[in-house]
């Protein structure tokens, strides 16, 4: 079967690979680009661990279809890191506690970047729906969201 | 294994394809075929797509609300015309899953999902559908019945009237997590009250049965009285009437009879 030629933007870069029909975009981020930042979970849409951004837009990259992105723009965890700098985010995770394996934490900084542009200063409440489709099976989740809101605007 | 994706400009194009390849599922949001494809179902050899932007239509501005087959939950959520559809659409899912699942898509996906469906189906919804002999509307219990029989064709919208008022519409999903688990039991009503008195009840249940339901002893038990508790009493018994509910992870056949009319005792008197 012939490979499908795919063109877009991955954390602010343009990239070109070649797929094969029904590959998924997690797939084709972590074996054809080498981004290995999102994680392979469930495959079902279960745990969240292969979230990333399209279009600015949070979206399993396991259950999406690799050409469905052709031309639109895909965010990692990968693009998150400034140079040797950790991303506030990333920091306020550390100092939280907010990681234990680390595995579902590619995911919960995803979903937590979509949320915060979306909503700068959400409460605990909102904090809990807009990290509702990943799981951590390790923290508790308290220290994510102790992180999560100490990113928020207006916290010290 | 790799699959063939197909994808067209328009959903009647896209449906030729579906219905002349037996292999051939549609791809919606993917959060339902990208699923099979990763856990390898090799019935699955060509994928069909569609750019058609009817597919992505909300017309929701009159009394009969249509939507496209490939709207989202997260874009039902973020219309304030669409209030009545906002309980069942958050109740689906996180914030990604609403991101990529479509209303035509949940109206295949099998139990502990399809609660949105649920909805639907207690609204009296249509559902337009397009095959290789052309488009036709489909009321959404007929679809149903025949959703095993329905590879071949393609949703194209659903439709459905507003209720009347906000209180005429209830909806509930049990689930294990909240609010985005699989469904133990997913339960809708729809009870116009004209006079007073209750005129056209619709129950639907979810996970109560291979496909979602109509509960039609609750109904009868509702129509032509008013909603007090003695009526409320009489549909809550009558709830498991006719169900067939199967054991999963979740809870078994024997749990979800039990409980089905308590929930819907408290979904009708408005208890949390």
């Amino acid at each position: 079967m012939s490979k499908i030629p795919l063109q877009f933007r991955h954390n602010g870069r343009d990239v070109a690979i070649f797929v094969d029909g029904g590959t998924n975009l997690l797939v084709a981020l972590r074996e054809l680009i080498g981004d290995m930042t999102p994680k392979f979970g469930c495959g079902q849409g279960g745990c969240g661990t292969c979230s990333v951004l399209i279009d600015g837009e949070l979206h399993l990259s396991c259950l999406t279809l690799a050409e469905t992105v052709a031309g639109r723009a895909v965010e990692t965890l990968d693009g998150m890191k400034q140079g040797p700098n950790l991303h506030p985010l990333q920091r306020a995770f550390a100092d939280h506690f907010a990681a234990q394996c680390g595995y579902c934490t590619p995911g919960m900084l995803m979903a937590a970047t979509a949320l915060l542009r979306r909503n700068p200063k959400p409460t605990l409440e909102e904090i809990k729906v807009g990290l509702d489709g990943n799981l951590c099976r390790c923290t508790g989740y308290t220290g994510i969201f102790e992180a999560i809101q100490a990113c928020a605007v207006g916290a010290k | 294994m790799a699959v063939t994706v197909k994808t067209f400009s328009s959903a009647s194009e896209a449906a030729g394809a579906l219905s002349s390849d037996r292999s051939a599922r549609y791809l919606g949001g993917g959060t339902l075929v990208m699923r099979a494809l990763n856990e390898g179902d090799v019935t699955i050899s060509t994928v069909v797509r569609a750019h058609d932007q009817a597919l992505t239509r909300i017309d929701a501005s009159g009394p009969r609300v249509t939507l496209g087959a490939g709207v989202t939950f997260a874009r039902i959520l973020a219309e304030r015309d669409l209030a009545f559809l906002h309980a069942p659409a958050r109740s689906i899912g996180g914030p990604a899953v609403r991101n990529m699942g479509t209303v035509g898509g949940n109206l295949f996906a099998p139990n502990p999902y399809g609660d949105f469906t649920v909805a639907l189906l207690a609204l009296d919804a249509t559902v337009a559908v397009q095959g290789g002999f052309g488009a036709r509307d489909i009321p959404i219990e007929e679809f149903l019945q025949a959703r095993d029989r329905q590879a071949g064709t393609l949703v194209l919208s659903v439709s459905c009237t507003r209720p009347a008022s906000n209180e005429a519409f209830h909806y509930r999903k049990i689930a294990r997590i909240k609010p985005k688990g699989g469904s133990v039991i997913t339960l809708a009503a729809h009870l116009p009250v004209s006079g007073g008195r209750i005129a056209g009840a619709r129950i639907a249940l979810g996970s109560m049965a291979p496909t979602q339901i109509r509960a039609r002893a609750a109904e009868r038990a509702l129509e032509g009285r008013a909603l007090d508790a003695a009526t409320i009493a009489a549909a809550a018994s009558a709830a498991a009437e006719g169900t067939s509910p199967s054991d999963n992870a979740l809870g078994s056949a024997w749990y979800r009879r039990e409980i089905v009319g308590v929930h819907l005792r408290r979904l009708l008197s408005g208890q949390e």
